[in-house]
């Protein structure tokens, strides 16, 4: 047992109905207790998903704990194949359906019998993986399961396009800024000429998993996410895959290098250095920045950096090369790309910390005081309790980090927005700085003052009736004093007691 | 499948249907008890999936150090591997030495269902051994829905031998028959009905739960107890069963014409008049008119997830809505038969047909039937309010109600509140002319 109240990555099945949920007309059943369709919440809120989330719950009770769920499962697949037609209906099991140890893969065999969607069960062991593996391993296991049939039918597409294209693999819903970065990539793709042959899983239909050999090479932009399949589809069809993700001016100018040099490998040359050239010094102006007075001020502040390993490593990678900025401590939540994330950043900081415990993070950035963190939701509440401001800069995160404007994180555009995101959090925590030393803001003294000066001539309040109006929001407490004050006024009251308050509630206009 | 109900006058009709239907897990009830009850620590007995939940549901509050943790099961407890009393002991400790709390709540969920996990058994123990009062609740998905969760912790607090005495007033001598009121509600709606009961001689003896574990009254046999929650029937079934309480079974104070209802079987109980109450009644129908005038003729869906529905439906009746259909997700027609009666009233009352009260509703089925109805206002979880926003339909999230003070005549206005808000933000809109955002409809 673990003591714990928060988690940096989700259980397995949200991974999988990530991946599910983020294809056109697949539809996933979760096999769980009632809810368990928390997912349906998330996708709702935090994306503001316009249609009705497909995932249902086949839900375990007790019924199902004396008698097996098996009927009820195969129903729900069949009744859902019925309502909505799906091409691909995907069981999902949960940390209760683990224990439950039912022959869920019989179930999924018998229910396709009787379906004209495909069913299959998503193979995630909720107490082996989370949920980033769990998203990775379910899209491997579908576009796995369809290229197999595919081959089978003998429909899939082998001839490459004519011009060099890609596909993009891993985009999934609920993921870290993701619609603007699918945007910003296609802009730099497009630039470079090559086309997006699929992107996979996010808006893609089942039988576009058809065409996805005819594309040149696959591009991996996050690693949490499609790494699995990227090899996969190389060891089947031998495509290529980038290995760099392209945050930053100085890795999406790499990443530009490396399609360059899979291009050559496809004897297609070309030279893609005065487009970066021409993007680093005049379309990004992050590089400029970089060379700016502001951040000359930046040179030698320190900083933490925790968050998933793509995003950690990269935002690392900004921070000491790009502006110049001391990294106390790089970190990831991602354990399994323990490896990978410490090859990545350990030239680039300090320390180098893996762990998903929210209190050692918190105890760390408290020990090192940075002047600036970067980091998930959890370090931005950790920064306002220690008074250090922090940047957004990876999963987990609320409603407010699904922006409705444009705010990639990749390519060039990326990196503007993140020399903003790195910039406003250093001048805000100077600013503070400034203030405090030069006394603060004397604005909201006034009015605290003015609050527990006012008092009514004649007017006492009794300690039963104090303590209430203390339990009121600090917001409108004044004025419900105010108001109070006034209806006792108005009735010659001299004594507020609990009763002259509710009174004045209910008969005056509070 | 139930089709689009045939108006009906004679009376209250109820179905069931498959259990199909989206609300929160019953553990939610850590998010508010832990507020309630100050000198408390939850500590949730379940997963990962358990977790995941109370974090993204309880949003912020998460941020604010609460009083409650996940005790997060891995593979070697599930497999039985680890001894659950040694693991349970040294995670308890922790919490002891870390936040002190007067008492611990266990709260079971499925997993420890299945795996057979013997809370109740290691629990005495592990008390002794603390000496800190832990109470276990099952509160778990299999078997509850979203506010069931207070019920479970509630009839746990009753049966629990722990109840600690204190005297509210050691100059007066305990009357023999106390009244003891029961549901968590925040601490000035508390205070301002204990004020409205007292107002026509009743004496609240005590709440159950209290503001302190250590303040929760002494309940004993033939007390009076009244529940002031829709979703407490098991608390009042322990109370009568176990303590031998006599249950006052009222409407709920949720509207003026509940709380009127309430007060006055409550005070009948003990023979009071309550004279100008019908007067008080009107007094706050009167402040409401703005809301009413919005609401006259608006009809509504309730999609059922809170256990509130019926209580609120009949308000919304009385306040001049049309309901359609009331889904629940568990009905206990004993607990609420006063409720149920006030509801049948009123719309013979009013001479409008009665609400179809839909238990264990399926989601899907109820979306068809909202299409056929285009409803004004669908009262829903948060899983399908924006899809149907973007369907041009009305909607407010449900669980609003739970979190919002929808207790005695004062805040019926909150309720009305967030009927109104989506409906006024319709017509501001409505001039724009954009009704469909959805690219599938």
């Amino acid at each position: 047992m673990k003591l714990a109240y928060w988690m940096y990555s989700g259980p397995a099945h949200i991974g999988t109905l990530r991946v599910a949920t983020s294809f056109q007309n697949v539809h996933a059943i979760m096999h769980a207790p009632l809810g368990d369709d928390y997912f349906n919440v998330m996708r709702s809120m935090l994306e503001r998903k316009r249609d009705f989330t497909p995932v249902t719950a086949s839900v375990v009770d007790r019924h199902v704990l004396a008698r097996g769920s098996q009927e009820k499962v195969i129903e729900n697949i069949k009744r859902k194949d019925k309502e909505e037609t799906p091409d691909l209906v995907i069981l999902t099991p949960t940390c209760t359906s683990s224990i439950l140890q039912e022959d869920l893969q019989n179930f999924v065999n018998r229910a396709s019998q009787n379906t004209e969607a495909d069913v299959l069960l998503a193979d995630v062991n909720h107490y082996r993986v989370n949920e980033l593996q769990a998203a990775d391993r379910t899209l491997e296991q579908i576009v796995k399961f369809y290229i197999e049939k595919f081959e089978k039918e003998n429909s899939i597409k082998k001839i490459k396009t004519s011009n060099p294209s890609v596909n993009i693999l891993g985009p999934c819903n609920l993921s870290f800024h993701l619609q603007h970065d699918i945007a910003e990539l296609k802009r730099l793709l497009k630039d470079l000429g090559i086309q997006v042959n699929c992107i996979i899983p996010e808006g893609a239909s089942i039988n576009d998993l058809k065409l996805i050999p005819q594309a040149w090479f696959n591009i991996v932009p996050y690693r949490e996410v499609g790494l699995a399949t990227a090899k996969l589809l190389q060891n089947v069809y031998n495509m290529p895959y980038t290995k760099i993700c392209p945050i930053g001016v100085i890795d999406t100018a790499n990443f530009i290098h490396e399609i360059e040099e899979i291009l050559a490998n496809f004897n297609y040359q070309k030279n893609f250095q005065d487009y970066i050239d021409i993007q680093t010094r005049f379309v990004s102006q992050s590089a400029w920045f970089s060379r700016s007075i502001d951040c000359q001020n930046l040179c030698g502040k320190t900083a933490v950096v925790f968050g998933d390993s793509t995003h950690a490593s990269a935002i690392t990678k900004i921070l000491s090369k790009e502006m110049g900025v001391h990294v106390l401590l790089s970190g990831t939540y991602c354990k399994h790309d323990e490896i990978w994330f410490k090859k990545s950043v350990s030239d680039h900081c300090d320390n180098v910390l893996i762990t998903d415990d929210h209190n050692l993070i918190a105890n760390m950035i408290a020990s090192l005081e940075p002047s600036a963190i970067f980091g998930t939701q959890m370090e931005r509440h950790i920064g306002k309790r220690l008074n250090i401001p922090c940047g957004v800069i990876s999963a987990p995160v609320h409603i407010q980090n699904f922006p409705l404007s444009y705010r990639p994180f990749l390519c060039y555009e990326g990196s503007n927005q993140i020399a903003d995101l790195i910039y406003n959090s250093f001048t805000l925590g100077m600013e503070d700085h400034l203030l405090e030393i030069f006394g603060g803001h004397d604005t909201t003294q006034i009015g605290i003052e003015q609050f527990y000066n006012h008092q009514k001539d004649g007017l006492t309040w009794n300690d039963e009736a104090k303590n209430e109006l203390n339990r009121t929001p600090g917001f409108v407490r004044n004025k419900i004093k105010r108001s109070i004050e006034k209806f006792a006024t108005k009735n010659n009251i001299n004594i507020i007691t609990l009763e002259v308050m509710y009174n004045a509630k209910e008969l005056g206009e509070t | 499948m139930l089709k689009t109900p045939n108006l009906n006058k004679s009376s209250t009709k109820f179905e069931c249907e498959t259990g199909n239907y989206h609300t929160f897990c019953p553990i939610s009830c850590v998010a508010w008890l832990y507020q309630k009850i100050e000198d408390s620590f939850f500590l949730v007995i379940g997963t990962k999936t358990c977790g995941y939940f109370l974090q993204n549901a309880l949003g912020v509050m998460i941020f604010a150090e609460p009083r409650y943790a996940m005790a997060e099961l891995e593979e070697a407890d599930i497999s039985a591997h680890l001894s659950d009393y040694l693991e349970l002991k040294r995670l308890c400790n922790l919490i002891k030495k870390d936040r002190n709390p007067s008492v611990i709540f266990w709260i079971g969920t499925c997993t420890t269902e299945i795996i057979k996990m013997d809370l109740e058994g290691i629990a005495p123990k592990l008390e002794a051994e603390l000496g800190i009062p832990i109470i276990v609740a099952r509160a778990n998905g299999l078997d509850y829905a979203f506010t069931q969760g207070e019920d479970t912790v509630l009839s746990s607090l009753v049966n629990s031998n722990n109840i600690k005495t204190k005297q509210l007033n050691i100059n007066n001598q305990i009357p023999k028959q106390n009244l003891i009121l029961f549901g968590s509600i925040p601490n000035n709606v508390v205070n301002e009905l204990t004020f409205e009961l007292k107002n026509f001689g009743v004496d609240v003896y005590g709440w159950l739960p209290a503001q302190r574990y250590t303040e929760i009254p002494l309940i004993k046999e033939n007390d009076f107890v009244c529940g002031i929650n829709p979703y407490l029937s098991r608390t009042a079934t322990t109370l009568m069963r176990r303590v031998k309480c006599n249950l006052i079974g009222a409407p709920f104070p949720i509207g003026p014409d509940g709380t009127r209802a309430w007060i006055e079987k409550i005070c009948s109980v003990f023979n009071k008049e309550t004279p100008l109450l019908k007067e008080k009644e009107q007094n706050c129908w009167k402040k409401l008119s703005p809301y009413l005038s919005i609401i006259k003729g608006k009809s509504v869906f309730f999609m059922g997830d809170n256990l509130l529905e019926i209580s609120l439906a009949r308000f919304l009746i009385r306040a001049g809505m049309i309901v359609y259909e009331i889904g629940v997700p568990y009905l206990d027609k004993r607990y609420q038969g006063a409720e149920l009666l006030l509801l049948e009233r009123t719309c013979l009352e009013l001479n409008v047909f009665l609400p179809l009260i839909v238990e264990k509703p399926d989601n899907y089925n109820q979306l068809e039937r909202i299409k056929d109805l285009h409803p004004d206002l669908v009262i829903t979880g948060m899983a399908h309010a924006n899809p149907l926003e973007a369907r041009g339909i009305n909607t407010k999230w449900s669980v609003e109600f739970t979190f919002s003070q929808i207790h005695g005549f004062n805040n019926s206005k909150n309720i009305l509140d967030l009927i109104c808000r989506p409906l006024s933000r319709k017509t501001n809109l409505q001039s724009l002319g954009w009704e469909n955002y959805s690219a599938h409809a």
